[in-house]
C-alpha cells in the first residue's frame, strides 16, 4: 500500500508566497543595513569551538584532512556571536550577518534545528538605541510601519503578573507558585532557580506579551546574563528580548567585553554542562584573546527571521515559512 | 517497563500518568532561546475522558501505557457486561457500562466497534460512526410532509431516542450519526 504522506513530502513546506516573502525580507534587510553603513560579513558555520551556553546544544560534524590530519570535531554554530566579536575587536566597525544557526534537540511549531538568524553589532551604541533599531527592523520585517513598542522590566513583569520577587524567591517557593497556578507537572519537576523562572515566564507571562505591540523585556536577572554585561545594580544584566504576539523574536546584549569575566562565565557554563551530564565545550581561546586585545564598547542582537516571517504571514508552524524543515530534509 | 522520552511525544502516543492510561492530543515544544526546554502536552485520560494540560521537562521519560485499539464484534450483553470478540483470534473480552459509555445507545449484536484495550481489558468502546436502526415507536406524522422541519422524537430498537422528520413512521429504518446522535436519512430495505 502506498503511503500518501510519503508521496508528497518532497514538496516544500513554504508555498510560493512564503518563498517570495522571505526573498523580499532578505532584500529589505540588506538594503536597511547597507543604507545605515553596516557592513555585511560572513563567519564560519562549522568551527572547532562553539558557544558554551548550557541551554544550547550544538550539532557536530567531523572533519579530517589538512590542518587536522588526525581529524577533529567541528561544531555547527548555535550563533555567530564569537566570530563577529573577533571581527569587532579587529576593527570592523558596525557589522551584520544573515546566516544559519544550528541547535540540537530543538524541533517544534516554533523551532527547527537549522534556522535563520539576523545578527548585528553597533560599536558605541547603548542598549536603548539598539532597542529602537530592533523595533524598526521588526516593523520593516512585519510590514507594520506604525506598530507601537513598549518596554517591560523582567522583574516588574513577575511582580505584576504573579506577585513574585524574582530576586528573593527560592526554587521551592517558585515551584509553589507554579503548582498554585495549576501548571500540572510542576509538583514533581526538578529544576534550578532559573529553570523555574523559565517555566513561569513561558507558561504564564509570555503568551500575553506583545498582543498588539512590540514588547521588549529588559533587565534580565544577572543569573540569566548570558553574554551581557551586568548593570550597575549587580542584580540585573544589560540584556533584552523582543516578543510579539507571544513569540520570542530577538535577544540582545550590551556586550560583555571583560576577558576575565568572559573566561569565568565559560568555566561556569562548562560546570553547569558537566552537572547536567553534557560534554563540556572547548573554550574559544581566540575570542578571549580578542577581548583581551579590546572589544569596542558595543551592543548586539540576534533576531529569528523565520519567526518574523511566520508572524508576517500568519503561519502557525515554522515549517510553513521554510523550504524544507527537518521532517522534509 | 516501557518508557517514552519527551522526544518521542506525538499525537496518539499512550502514556501512564498517575496510574491512568492517557493519550497525547497535542504536543508543544516550548523553549526560551536562552533557557530550559519543556514539552507542554494536551492529554486525554482514556478512563475518564477528561482533557488536561501537563508540562514535562524536555528529556524526561514517562511510563508507556499498554493501550491498543481493535475492531471487535459485539456479541451480546448479559445485563452487566457487553461481550466482544476478535474475529481473527476468536478471543473474547467483556466491557462494563463505564467503558461502553453511550455506545450502548447505538449498537446491535454483530456490529463491529472500535474497542480500546488497556492491559487487555476494554476501557472505551466506540460505536461505528453511522448505524442503521429500526424505529420501534414514534407519533404518526403528517402525510405529505417531506420538509423535515420541526421533527419529532422517535425511539429506536436499541432504546435510544432521536429526533426525526415528521414523515418518518414506526417500523422504518433510519441512518444515525452516532457521534452527534443526529438523524441522517431514511434507509429503504432492498
Amino acid at each position: 500500500m502506498r503511503d500518501r504522506a510519503l508521496d508528497s513530502d518532497w514538496r516544500p513546506g513554504a508555498d510560493l508566497a512564503a518563498l517570495r516573502a522571505r526573498a523580499t525580507l532578505l532584500a529589505d534587510l540588506r538594503r536597511h543595513f547597507a543604507d545605515g553603513g553596516v557592513l555585511e560579513v560572513e563567519t564560519p558555520l562549522a568551527c572547532a569551538t562553539a558557544g558554551t551556553d548550557p541551554a544550547l546544544q550544538p550539532l557536530t560534524a567531523r572533519y579530517r584532512g589538512p590542518v587536522y590530519p588526525d581529524g577533529t570535531t567541528l561544531y555547527l554554530q548555535t550563533s555567530p556571536e564569537f566570530a563577529m566579536k573577533r571581527l569587532l575587536a579587529a576593527g570592523s566597525g558596525p557589522i551584520y550577518q544573515i546566516c544559519k544557526a544550528f541547535r540540537d534537540g530543538e524541533a517544534g511549531r516554533l523551532h527547527n534545528p537549522e534556522f535563520t538568524i539576523l545578527e548585528w553589532y553597533r560599536p558605541g551604541c547603548d542598549l536603548p538605541t539598539l532597542i529602537d533599531e530592533v523595533a524598526d527592523v521588526a516593523r520593516l520585517a512585519l510590514g507594520m510601519p506604525d506598530l507601537a513598542a513598549r518596554h517591560n522590566d523582567y522583574a516588574a513583569l513577575f511582580a505584576q503578573h504573579l506577585d513574585i520577587d524574582v530576586f528573593a524567591a527560592d526554587p521551592e517557593s517558585l515551584r509553589g507558585y507554579a503548582v498554585a497556578r495549576h501548571i500540572l507537572g510542576a509538583e514533581g519537576m526538578e529544576l534550578d532557580r532559573d529553570g523555574w523562572l523559565d517555566l513561569l515566564f513561558s507558561h504564564l507571562i509570555q503568551p500575553a506579551l506583545g498582543a498588539d505591540r512590540l514588547c521588549f523585556v529588559t533587565d534580565y536577572p544577572a543569573s540569566q546574563a548570558a553574554l551581557a554585561r551586568l548593570n550597575a545594580d549587580g542584580q540585573t544584566a544589560a540584556r533584552f528580548e523582543l516578543f510579539y504576539r507571544g513569540v520570542e523574536l530577538a535577544n540582545g546584549f550590551h556586550e560583555l567585553s571583560d576577558a576575565d569575566e568572559q573566561a569565568a562565565r565559560f568555566e561556569a557554563d562548562n560546570c553547569a554542562r558537566r552537572a547536567a551530564g553534557r560534554p563540556p565545550i572547548k573554550v574559544d581561546r581566540r575570542v578571549l584573546a580578542a577581548l583581551q586585545h579590546g572589544l569596542p564598547d558595543c551592543a548586539g542582537v540576534a533576531v529569528g527571521l523565520d519567526r518574523l516571517l511566520m508572524l508576517r504571514l500568519g503561519c502557525r508552524d515554522i515549517d510553513a515559512v521554510m523550504s524544507f524543515s527537518l521532517q522534509r530534509c | 517497563m516501557a518508557t517514552y522520552s519527551t522526544n518521542e511525544f506525538r499525537g496518539g502516543l499512550k502514556l501512564l500518568l498517575d496510574g491512568d492510561p492517557c493519550t497525547i492530543i497535542e504536543n508543544e515544544f516550548v523553549k526560551p532561546g536562552k533557557g530550559q526546554a519543556f514539552n507542554r502536552v494536551k492529554i486525554r485520560n482514556l478512563k475518564t475522558g477528561r482533557v488536561l494540560e501537563k508540562t514535562f521537562r524536555s528529556g524526561e521519560t514517562v511510563e508507556a501505557a499498554d493501550v491498543i485499539e481493535r475492531d471487535l464484534q459485539y456479541l451480546y450483553s448479559d445485563g452487566e457486561f457487553w461481550h466482544f470478540m476478535d474475529n481473527e483470534s476468536f478471543e473474547q473480552v467483556q466491557a462494563d457500562a463505564n467503558a461502553m459509555g453511550d455506545a450502548t445507545n447505538w449498537i446491535r449484536e454483530q456490529d463491529v466497534c472500535m474497542v480500546t484495550l488497556w492491559n487487555g481489558s476494554p476501557i472505551a468502546v466506540e460505536a461505528p460512526n453511522f448505524v442503521t436502526l429500526e424505529i420501534t415507536e414514534t407519533d404518526p406524522g403528517l402525510k405529505g410532509d417531506t420538509s423535515g422541519g420541526g421533527g419529532k422524537p422517535a425511539t429506536l430498537e436499541t432504546g435510544a431516542v432521536v429526533r426525526v422528520p415528521l414523515f418518518i413512521q414506526t417500523g422504518e429504518k433510519i441512518k444515525v450519526d452516532t457521534r452527534t446522535g443526529d438523524y441522517v436519512s431514511r434507509v429503504k430495505d432492498d
